[in-house]
């Protein structure tokens, strides 16, 4: 166990193919600053993002999941994103229910040209989620290797 | 047994920098599956890619991973070679350390540690990578036009010049739309009759151009490249290839008192009919609701005038079933109905009129012959009062439209000049919000009827008409003068918005083609993909996607119709292998994925399935069209039995990188 050290975070960041991953290319093109705890997962859209998935990252030790995607009315597929948004309001009110703090979770919309608020979006998430310390709730012990 | 290759790009400096890639290949080579892992300083150049195809044929490599730039810069470049090296282009992974490690990490042990964590993900999902193949369909070289305006003849003359053949389906007797009815154009004041009805004949005349009028679709199946539809087209009770469009049943017909629809029943027409002069096809039609032959039996004046033996009482409705690679929507717009908008008193006064009949008021060949007189008493009127935006920019929308319907400022200021310009002696007011004049020379335009013609443009709404001792007394505010203005008017003209024809919306259900919350068609993309709607296949011209002039609309029809060329002039489309796929032995029929596939890609079939005791169960399961299906995802997460899943990111993958990446 690391006890002195600073602790760092596990962040999954799930990004939709066409606005938010490449804005997060854009963010890495103008050389813009975030953690390394960010680990950023390419879907086609935000509305494959399967809310399973975030329970998974959870179970396996994550202690943020971070969803972006297209602007509401840019999306790729016209209307992916309006049910992504359904979706994840549905999990995180059931994600209060089970006790996992709020900010563990975020959806946030990046277009392909805010490489710039990628990386802000990036470092705030991986602050807020530092703060809360690591996520111990919904961790499936078994999961962990050593 | 899986054999994973992973190579790791320098990138010259770019990665090597901030990343120790030879600690990140050794770290890698030692997952699960990797038979060998190397880095190279430019992997995406030939030498590099030179390497991969000789460790794919040398080690019989069942998976590649590369780390190296975004896959959006080289996903396609590594594919191609990995597919020439005869391994299947979607085993291949990228996992982008530069964009997403070394260009935005400082620190050399914590890009390090990043880029192998990155590797990791990458390796796991490729072991479940499965070798698609990327699916062909036939296109069938025949496309469809529905709405025969301007729009839509634009888009066929094109299509046809291109040499594919090209039907036209209009649900008017004749093609031409809007833009008949029309007396001059603006900016530059062209009789729109003589610019457009030389299209409508060239359409006509054209071989490629098969117009089916007084038709409408019916039934759209199929998708891109293979559209099946039905059109139903109308019976005229007449037969077009006999009639010579003469007119002498028009003039003999006894039943006179038709509101003529091509003069916004400013005049009456018969009960047959040929709209106008110039229409095509030039054929007369009979009106089933008014006809006292087809309604009580007895009259057949038509029938005995007509020596072509054209008229036939017992004419059905034709079904065409036709096969079409593309469709273009091409609709168009009507203006908004005046009920709402009883303080212009519309209902109450024939002096009121909206901007279209104003315009067959204005016309040669309108009911006054192009002279200008009330409706009302026939006399020449000597003040006008337009108002603009009626119905337009209307905030809540439940009155009229919260859109501006931009053609409402330059046709106003043409109806203005115009009136100045034959009628000298009138006084010419124009009400407006705003005057918008964004176009070429249209600016100048609206200047010359203030500065040239004296038209008196003034800011604000008019609040009230009332007719009264056959004047219209005008109620108005003066917004820049600061005062009420009240005005004895003889004639009122409203510009009413403009809102999407009322046949836009069920031909949008039957396409599955988007419209927004106006029922003007949505484009695939609003900045780069404006003339194609988000179904594949489907494409947008005019009106119908949005408010617009003669100029926007030709201009719109000719980049529909490159689309469509486009389409058409290849054999064959590639479909992206990237698709849904339904597992039938999961699938319980629900629908929900049916319900939130955006493309309308899923369609449900009976299936038979061995049950128990050699019986035979049958039950409905999905069925994605992969030549339909775009790969979004959206079924994948509504499906409550997980029967349905996305190739290249099945819920399997993206599992195995979430562990991969949370371990």
């Amino acid at each position: 166990m690391q006890v002195n050290q600073e602790f760092r975070p596990t962040i999954a960041a799930f990004c939709c193919n066409w606005c938010s991953y490449a804005g997060a290319d854009l963010a890495g093109t103008n050389r813009l600053q975030y953690p390394a705890d960010v680990k950023i997962i390419r879907i086609p859209c935000s509305c494959r993002l399967n809310p399973l998935f975030i329970l998974r990252a959870f179970q396996r030790g994550a202690d943020g999941v971070i969803l972006c995607g297209c602007h509401p009315g840019d999306c790729h597929y016209t209307t992916g994103n309006y049910y992504a948004r359904r979706r994840m309001t549905l999990l995180f009110s059931m994600l209060d229910y089970l006790g996992i703090e709020r900010e563990r979770t975020r959806v946030e919309w990046v277009s392909a040209a805010e490489g710039a608020k990628f990386a802000e979006t990036m470092n705030e998430f991986v602050s807020t989620v530092a703060r809360l310390g690591e996520n111990r709730r919904l961790e499936d012990l078994r999961c962990k290797s050593e | 047994m899986q054999k994973i290759g992973v190579f790791v790009c320098w990138c010259g400096s770019n990665i090597a920098a901030t990343v120790d890639v030879e600690t990140v290949s050794d770290a890698l080579a030692r997952e699960p599956g990797v038979v060998f892992s190397t880095n190279y300083q430019y992997m995406c150049s030939q030498a590099g890619q030179d390497m991969i195809q000789e460790k794919i044929r040398e080690l019989g490599l069942t998976g590649v991973v590369i780390c190296s730039c975004s896959p959006r810069m080289h996903e396609a470049t590594f594919r191609r070679a990995c597919e020439k090296a005869g391994l299947n282009p979607y085993l291949v992974e990228i996992a982008n350390i530069r964009e997403q490690c070394s260009w935005i990490h400082k620190d050399k042990a914590v890009g390090t540690e990043k880029a192998i964590i990155l590797g990791r993900a990458a390796i796991a999902k490729v072991q479940l990578n499965a070798p698609l193949t990327a699916g062909e369909s036939p296109v069938t070289k025949r496309a469809l036009v529905i709405g025969g305006g301007i729009a839509g003849i634009q888009t066929a003359l094109d299509i046809a010049e291109a040499g594919f053949p090209v039907d036209i389906v209009e649900k008017k007797p004749t093609i031409g739309g809007k833009m008949t009815q029309i007396d001059k154009t603006f900016p530059t004041l062209d009789c729109a009759a003589c610019i457009l009805t030389p299209k409508m004949v060239d359409a006509a005349q054209n071989e490629k151009i098969n117009i089916i009028s007084y038709a409408q679709v019916e039934e759209v199946a199929g998708f891109v490249g293979n559209f099946s539809v039905k059109i139903r087209k109308r019976a005229r009770f007449v037969d077009e290839t006999k009639c010579t469009g003469c007119g002498l049943c028009t003039e003999k017909c006894p039943q006179k008192n038709v509101p003529n629809e091509f003069n916004q029943g400013l005049d009456n027409r018969r009960a047959i009919y040929i709209p106008f002069a110039q229409a095509v096809p030039k054929v007369a039609t009979i009106d089933p609701n008014y006809c006292t032959m087809l309604k009580t039996g007895k009259c057949g004046v038509c029938s005995k005038v007509c020596t072509a033996g054209a008229i036939d009482y017992r004419q059905q409705d034709e079904i065409i079933q036709q096969e079409y690679g593309a469709i273009v929507a091409a609709t168009g717009f009507e203006p908004i109905s005046m009920e709402k908008f009883d303080e212009f008193a519309y209902s109450q006064s024939p002096d009121v009129v909206t901007s279209l009949e104003f315009e067959r008021l204005m016309n040669a060949a309108g009911p006054t012959g192009g002279t200008l007189l009330r409706p009302s008493d026939g006399k020449h009127p000597h003040t006008l009062v337009f108002v603009q935006c009626v119905g337009s920019r209307c905030d809540g929308g439940e009155k009229g439209k919260p859109y501006c319907s931009k053609i409402c400022c330059m046709y106003t200021a043409k109806h203005a000049m115009l009136t100045r310009e034959k009628y000298p002696d009138t006084e010419v007011y124009v009400f407006y919000i705003d005057v918008r004049t964004p176009g070429k020379n249209f600016d100048e335009f609206y200047r010359r009827a203030v500065e040239e013609y004296g038209v008196h443009y003034v800011k604000g709404m008019v609040g009230k008409v009332a007719p009264e001792n056959g004047k219209l007394k005008v109620q108005a505010s003066d917004l820049l003068g600061g005062r009420q203005l009240h005005i004895d008017a003889d004639m009122v003209v409203l510009a009413a918005a403009i809102e999407p024809d009322r046949s836009a919306r069920p031909l949008a259900t039957m396409l599955t083609a988007s419209m927004d919350t106006n029922d003007f068609f949505t484009e695939a993309h609003p900045k780069l993909r404006p003339v194609e709607s988000p179904t594949a296949g489907v494409f947008l011209s005019g009106a119908c996607q949005g408010p617009k002039d003669i100029p926007e609309t030709v201009a719109q029809a000719g980049a529909a119709a490159a689309k469509v060329i486009g389409l058409l002039s290849r054999d064959h489309l590639t479909c992206n292998p990237c698709v849904a796929e339904s597992n039938e032995l999961m699938c319980n029929g629900c629908s929900a994925c049916e319900k939130v596939c955006p493309y309308g890609a899923i369609t449900y079939i009976d299936k038979e399935f061995r049950g128990p005791n050699r019986t035979t169960l049958v039950r409905r399961v999905a069925q994605v069209n992969p030549a339909v299906c775009q790969g979004c995802g959206a079924c994948t997460v509504a499906c409550p039995s997980g029967a349905m899943d996305l190739k290249g990111f099945s819920n399997a993958q993206i599992m195995a990188e979430v562990d991969a990446i949370c371990k």
